[in-house]
This record gives structure tokens, C-alpha cells and sequence, in this order.
């Protein structure tokens, strides 16, 4: 009686997450129409269709958009799946082929393939990405934009003590109050971090925010002298903030990169997601963000437009 | 376990781990990353202090004019009531981006005193009221003062209820304050919030220490408030609530015997 019910339990646990993992990979996010009504649309994909995804943050997916809207305009069938969610819920869907392109950012993908990484300046990251990642897997060129954490001091701080990098925030640390995420305390690349790469170690640390609005207020009314933020913050721009160059990579290498089936790379492919790479910026990343972001929230596909058109990729 | 718990999944055990940290020595002592426990300590004190403070200076005048008069006594419960409900948290990181960081340790006050106001009021209202009337009626036929009535009569006898309503609002703080962690602020509060961010087995031991300590400071303090009250509390009115009860049930049916006859 027990062992039925047991297997009863049992069968209908399988059966709920095989319907689950069904959903999970074949899900289409459907709501987003294909990009080019040239096909002969509906399921009968086209060799030459190439899907799509972002992550659910709004930066990647104007990436994402971006590489569509591109190679849509080489004539390439484009499907759509944004908004999808974490790297722990779109990772599989690139390995099982149901998502093609994904817009990507080194360090933290090398982490995710490779849990012991410890490379951190780009070009080292880059190199371990395409050592690391499976075969049907491949990043094309990466840009010079980073989405990143950085040391980040208002206008003022910067011209007073003349700062250019961490390394000369060192002799002032002892009346800097540094703010940032509470867990930056303990990250590798945080305050032990800081210590150990650049002998920098702060009056005090203050946990506030992760780059959210505490962070950059605490730094604008000077609560803290020196704070955590990300590279592509539009905060940063708004306020004049200054990024403090990081010579020793203490915060490992972001840089957007194409993240692609290696099925699909054909030559005209890479070239298109080449170019795009080679005009990418960190301040173009900062500006998308911002449009983004605007009172009157534009939609990512038409943030993505306009950027291509000034940046003359057609 | 030798190479450290918790790695590989192992079943790990969390009382064993707790105590590990809270008797650690590095943790009662300020390192590059933490204050220490005794600093941390004294910020949640202080957070709850000033906002106790804050709290008796305008629930109490207000609870002891309500009950007193018995005016407004509708509105008192309303208002206190309606404080209840407020969610502490939203509210403050609500205020904190209004205000600025900079006033951090204002707007966590600002939250902490509309806490703690309900049952310092309740307990201060209610106290008045429940002041047996012939007792105040003495107090006046003997030419007291209204002044005198209330702070020689009515608020010693009211005292076990107001202190009461004070133990409340204490306890409640001390655990609330922990939120001043969310706006970059100290307190034990700190443990739970960064360990829970941390995210390793580490953090989550150091988010139950912290739980442990907050805890533990409540009892202390509590502990501590019922040996005042029972300092402060004159010796005639102790057991008063279990006298008095007798005394209404005794005098009611006199009263109706009464009525009958005439």
C-alpha cells in the first residue's frame, strides 16, 4: 500500500517536471513576433533562422535587439525570445539549440562555464572563454564595452586628490568611506580584493545598495567618498561621477560578446556581429542604458534602431 | 569534516556553527569588514533608544490627556490602530530616498517611533481609563487638583499598564531595527542582511548568529524592564488586576439588588 502510493507520488512527480522542463526549453516566449515577415513563417524553420535570446535586464536586451535588428537587415530570418530570464534559465536553451545568439558579457560567462576561473584582464578572459566553452558554442569578437563593477568617485574627489586609478586612491584611503553592495565585503573582488591587489584598505565601509539608488545618492551628498557602481550606469554620466581605472583587473574583464551556436556563425553572420562589436562602447552601453531608462520608456527595439542607424551599420 | 562543512553537500550542523561564530573572538572585535559584535551592539541600542525616547515624548502626554478626559479615546485607538498596519521597511527605504542617505539614522527613527507609539499609547490610554472611578472621585472629593489627580493617582495606578505598553514597544523596536542594516546604517541587523547577501554557508551562519543576538537582546532588555517595573511599581498595586476583579464581581450584584428594591 505504502510502495503504490509511493509510486504513485513518484510517477506524478516525473511527470510534472518533465512537463516543466518541457515548457522550460520549448517555451518559445511567444509573444514576440519573427522579425522578418519574408519567411514563409509558422514552425518550418529555415536553415539559416537564427533565435534570439537576452537575459531580463534592459541593457541586454537592446543588445539583443541590436544583433537582430542587424542581421535582420542582411536579409537572415530572426526570431525573438528576450526577457528570458537568468544565465541559470537561458544557458540550457543555448546548448540545446532552442535559443541561437545571445548577447554576453566575458567574465561572468566564463565563471558560469568554468566555475575556477581566475583570469580577470579581458583579453585573458577571452582567451579562457573560448578554451572553456563546448564546442557548439562560440563567441565571436568581443567589444570594448564592459558592463563591470568599477571604483567610482564624484567629479570633485577626482580633481581634489587628482585620482586616475584605484592605485592613487591608496593614499587617501585613510579618509575615504567606501559604499557598495553589503556582499562586496566579502567578494573575492571586493574589499579582500582591494587589499590584496592594491594594498588599499578603507577608513570605512558602508553596505548600501547593489548600484541602485542609495549607492549613487550616498555619493552624490559625499555619505561616502568612493562607491561601487557598474560601468554602464547611467548615474555615472548624469552626475559627472569618474570611473577609477583598474590597471590590475582587480574586477575581472566584462566585455560584450556574442554568444552563438557554432552552427550559425556562417562568415556574413560573424560579420555583422563583428562590426557591431567593433563599435560597441562602454559610453554607448552608459547612453543605450539611459535612452532605456528615460520617463517615457521606449520600446528596446526602437532604442536599437536609432543606435544602429547613427552608428552607420546597415 | 575536515576540510570544512558544509562543502560537497554534507549535512552540516547548524547549532555547532552558530556557536562557532558567536564565540569567535575576530568577531567580537572590529576587523577590515565588521565593526564587531559589542559596537554592533550599542548601534541597535542606541537605534531602539532613540526611538523609545521619541515615542514616550508623544505617546504618553497624549495617552494621559485621553485618558484622563476620556476624550477622543475613539480617535486614539483609530490612530493607533491604523500605525499598526504601516510597513516598517517600505516605509523607511521609502523615506531614506526621499530624504538622502546622509539622514539615514532620521528616517529609520522617523519609522521606529511610529512603531513603537501604538502600544505605548494603547498601554497609556488604557491605564487612565481603567482607573477604578471611586478612586479618582475620592481623589477630587479630598480637593485634589485635576494636575494632582493625574500624577499622584492615576498614572501611579496606571503604571503597570504603561510600563507594560513600554515593554511592548521595546521588544518590538529591538527586533524591528535590524531593517536600519537596509539603508547602510549598523545594528545587529547588520548579520542578517549581509550574511542573507553573502550567500555562502559562512553568511548563512553568520545570518543566524545574528538572528541569535537580536534575540538575545531582546530577552536581556525585556528582562531588564520587567526588574524596573517591578522597582518602580508601588507595592500596594501589585496583584491589583486579581483584587480588583473580585471587588467589581462583589459590588455588581449589591448594585442590582439595589434597583430591585427601589
Amino acid at each position: 500500500m505504502n510502495k503504490r502510493l509511493f509510486a504513485g507520488v513518484a510517477t506524478a512527480v516525473v511527470a510534472a517536471l518533465t512537463m516543466t522542463a518541457c515548457g522550460g526549453s520549448s517555451d518559445p516566449t511567444a509573444n514576440e513576433p519573427a522579425q522578418q515577415p519574408t519567411g514563409s513563417g509558422g514552425p518550418v524553420a529555415k536553415p539559416d533562422k537564427i533565435i534570439v535570446g537576452s537575459a531580463n535586464f534592459p541593457e541586454n536586451v537592446v543588445l539583443a535587439e541590436i544583433y537582430a535588428a542587424a542581421l535582420a537587415k542582411k536579409g537572415i530570418t530572426i526570431e525573438k525570445k528576450l526577457n528570458i530570464g537568468n544565465r541559470e534559465t537561458y544557458y540550457p536553451g543555448l546548448q540545446d539549440g532552442s535559443i541561437d545568439l545571445m548577447p554576453e558579457y566575458t567574465g561572468v560567462l566564463l565563471q558560469h562555464v568554468n566555475k575556477s576561473a581566475t583570469e580577470t584582464g579581458p583579453d585573458d578572459v577571452y582567451a579562457a572563454l573560448q578554451k572553456a566553452l563546448p564546442p557548439n558554442l562560440t563567441v565571436l569578437e568581443k567589444s570594448s564595452a564592459e558592463d563591470k563593477d568599477a571604483i567610482v568617485v564624484t567629479k570633485e574627489t577626482a580633481d581634489r586628490w587628482s585620482l586616475k586609478s584605484i592605485e592613487d586612491l591608496k593614499a587617501h584611503a585613510g579618509e575615504v568611506i567606501f559604499g557598495g553592495p553589503p556582499e562586496i565585503a566579502n567578494r573575492p573582488d571586493g574589499l579582500p580584493g582591494f587589499k590584496k591587489n592594491y594594498d588599499l584598505e578603507f577608513k570605512e565601509f558602508r553596505p548600501l545598495d547593489t548600484g541602485g539608488p542609495l549607492t549613487v545618492n550616498a555619493l552624490k551628498t559625499n555619505v561616502v567618498q568612493a562607491a561601487d557602481l557598474f560601468t554602464t550606469d547611467p548615474a555615472i554620466t548624469v552626475n559627472n561621477f569618474v570611473v577609477l581605472d583598474d590597471p590590475k583587473n582587480n574586477f575581472a574583464a566584462q566585455n560584450v560578446v556574442p554568444l552563438i551556436n557554432s552552427a550559425k556563425a556562417s562568415d556574413e553572420v560573424k560579420q555583422v556581429l563583428n562590426a557591431i562589436s567593433a563599435k560597441l562602447t562602454t559610453e554607448i552601453l552608459i547612453d543605450l542604458n539611459a535612452k532605456l531608462s528615460a520617463p517615457d520608456k521606449p520600446d528596446a527595439s526602437k532604442v536599437a534602431a536609432d543606435w544602429l542607424a547613427s552608428a552607420g551599420i546597415s | 569534516m575536515d576540510q570544512g562543512p558544509g562543502r560537497d553537500g554534507a549535512p552540516v550542523n547548524v547549532f555547532e556553527l552558530v556557536w562557532a561564530w558567536l564565540t569567535d573572538p575576530e568577531n567580537w572585535q572590529k576587523n577590515f569588514r565588521d565593526l564587531g559584535i559589542p559596537a554592533r551592539i550599542l548601534e541597535h541600542l542606541t537605534y531602539t533608544g532613540l526611538a523609545i525616547v521619541f515615542a514616550v515624548m508623544i505617546a504618553v502626554p497624549i495617552g494621559i490627556y485621553v485618558g484622563h478626559t476620556g476624550r477622543g479615546g475613539f480617535l486614539v485607538v483609530g490612530v493607533a490602530n491604523w500605525f499598526r498596519a504601516l510597513p516598517e521597511l517600505g516605509l523607511v527605504i521609502l523615506l531614506v530616498l526621499a530624504m538622502g542617505v546622509a539622514l539615514a539614522l532620521q528616517a529609520l527613527t522617523i519609522v521606529l517611533v511610529a512603531l513603537a507609539i501604538p502600544p505605548l499609547l494603547a498601554g497609556t490610554y488604557s491605564g487612565l481609563r481603567n482607573v477604578d472611578p471611586e478612586v479618582v472621585d475620592a481623589a477630587r472629593g479630598m480637593g485634589m487638583r485635576e494636575r494632582d489627580i493625574v500624577w499622584r493617582v492615576e498614572v501611579p495606578i496606571a503604571l503597570p499598564l504603561m510600563l507594560g505598553g513600554l515593554r511592548t514597544a521595546t521588544l518590538q523596536v529591538i527586533a524591528t531595527a535590524s531593517i536600519a542594516a537596509y539603508m547602510g546604517l549598523g545594528g545587529l541587523g547588520r548579520y542578517v542582511i549581509d550574511g542573507q547577501r553573502f550567500g555562502t554557508l559562512e553568511g548563512y551562519t553568520m545570518m543566524a548568529g545574528g538572528a541569535v543576538l537580536i534575540a538575545a537582546l531582546a530577552i536581556v532588555v525585556e528582562l531588564t524592564l520587567a526588574g524596573v517595573q517591578r522597582l518602580v511599581v508601588s507595592p500596594g498595586l501589585r496583584n491589583r488586576k486579581f483584587s480588583r476583579r473580585e471587588t467589581r464581581v462583589r459590588t455588581k450584584p449589591v448594585e442590582k439588588t439595589e434597583v430591585a428594591i427601589s
